[in-house]
């Protein structure tokens, strides 16, 4: 199949999850992904589907967030029926750990800040004490620095690998077309086509969504997008297996499906480097060993890095382009986030033209500030 | 099924109670695959039966309680004399 009615560039979290809902409207939808030594970032997250730190600054971010994990209860239900596999979604709230009361105050005027800016719509998520915390977690000791968490009841987490596999079986069982290898190189625009010019051959269709991640630097200019995205690694940790203990997911620790404590990240800004440091590898463990000290025994099977597309605002972008209808860009690292707002709402959009209520805030057009005079 | 290509001075080791005489330059696994043991863990999910199998550090199925410490990779551990070990039984319960 060279042609198609849409073509979704980019086969990471963010295209998948787009690309099945697409292909679930019944739109002939083709995927285009690069090598297998790319840099995906859909293969080294952590998993979280995470509401209480999304937007400051952009109230529709956190609705969107939020959006987006109130719909992965019938996601993962409808992957499971799609796919046949079950992402091991859990959505019983989720904490982020606050060591000190430096921390503590920090986080408070965080909550404040988000509490004024969501105004009535409310921002669900409350600083609670260390007792609190210990009797949210009943199976595991939390440690004597641990002064307390904020609480958001609409956190939970997913197998991410499992949600990525099941996002591309259950695109190929509805019978979407997936072509690895097909580096795009370039995009032209003629009589309301896109033709997009791959290592693996042209294939063109009337709508194009460029999802490729970092990939999307170089392709959006084709179409008349700007996109400002830079690269940040992020690095993680995973221990041995060890039996249920940790029954909600923390910012920076949580205790996978199978068995193994994942422990994270770093936000570094150094270019497309997707390595290791031992120094950040300790600081990640020691911080969980002071969340939880029985974890201390807890021996780490692997770590590794990844490179995550941060937007200057660390908000999403959705655009349409304005000089080429019919092109379209959404990115974010918060892939796994909105995997359900993407498969339902943004291919909606993609697909009928069903824009979600202010969603031009979303728009790339947000960083384009005149220069002062 | 395996015996070993040569002669070496033994050692001993001790493998679920049972002293074994294991040559010092072999690992965990190999000195156990040797000896004939049909089984050094079961799973966590399922509890099936494993035993070493890629030998290089990478499929994790040969885990054992080695000197007790759960969970290590018994091929990539060399014996030494008077080392004790065990089947991995299951997944790891962490200490109250």
């Amino acid at each position: 199949m060279n042609s198609a009615d849409v073509i979704v560039v980019g086969g990471g979290m963010f295209g998948s999850a787009i690309a099945y809902g697409l292909r679930r409207r019944g739109l002939e939808t083709l995927i285009l992904d690069g090598h297998d030594d790319v840099l995906r970032a859909a293969r080294g997250n952590f998993g979280l589907v995470w509401v209480q730190s999304k937007g400051m600054g952009m109230q529709r971010y956190t609705d969107w967030s939020r959006e987006s994990a109130r719909l992965y209860a019938g996601f993962a239900e409808d992957l499971n029926d799609s796919a046949g596999i079950s992402i091991s979604h859990q959505n019983k709230g989720g904490m982020q750990m606050l060591l000190g009361d430096a921390e503590l105050e920090t986080r408070q005027r965080e909550i404040d800040r988000m509490r004024q800016q969501a105004g009535p719509d409310g921002y669900d998520c409350d600083i609670i004490d260390r007792a609190a915390v210990q009797d949210m977690l009943p199976d595991i000791r939390v440690g004597n620095d641990v002064v307390g968490a904020s609480f958001c009841p609409d956190d939970g987490h997913v197998n991410p690998l499992r949600l990525l596999r099941a996002l591309h079986r259950g695109f190929l069982r509805l019978g979407g077309q997936y072509r690895s290898c097909c580096e795009v190189v370039n995009i032209s625009h003629e009589y309301h086509r896109f033709t997009a010019e791959t290592s693996g051959g042209n294939f063109t269709a009337p709508k194009i969504v460029l999802a490729a991640g970092h990939g999307i630097s170089t392709l959006a200019p084709m179409v008349g997008l700007r996109v400002p995205i830079r690269p940040q690694r992020g690095q993680v940790l995973i221990t041995e297996r060890i039996e249920a203990r940790l029954n909600l997911p923390i910012t920076d620790v949580r205790q996978t499906d199978e068995g193994g404590f994942q422990f994270g990240t770093t936000e570094e800004d150094i270019g497309f480097n997707d390595g290791t440091t031992l120094i950040d590898t300790s600081r990640i463990a020691r911080r969980a060993v002071q969340f939880f000290p029985q974890l201390a025994s807890v021996r780490l099977v692997r770590n590794w890095g990844c490179v995550r597309v941060l937007t200057p605002d660390k908000c999403a972008i959705y655009d349409e382009s304005e000089s080429h209808p019919g092109a379209f860009v959404a990115t974010s690292h918060s892939g796994v986030t909105l995997a359900a707002a993407n498969a339902y709402r943004a291919a909606e959009w993609i697909a009928d033209g069903v824009t979600p209520p202010d969603f031009g805030t979303f728009s790339a057009r947000r960083f384009d500030v005149p220069a002062a005079a | 099924m395996f015996r070993r290509l040569h002669d070496a001075a033994m050692i001993a080791i001790e493998f679920e109670g049972r002293i074994l005489q294991v040559a010092p330059h072999e690992t965990v696994a190999a000195a156990l695959l040797a000896d004939g043991a049909e089984h050094t863990r079961t799973t966590p999910v399922t509890g099936a039966p494993r035993a070493p199998y890629c030998m290089m550090g990478v499929c994790f199925d040969c885990l054992m309680e080695i000197d007790g410490i759960p969970n290590r990779q018994a091929c990539m551990t060399r014996v030494q004399d008077g080392m004790k070990v065990r089947r991995q039984d299951g997944i790891r319960r962490l200490e109250r």
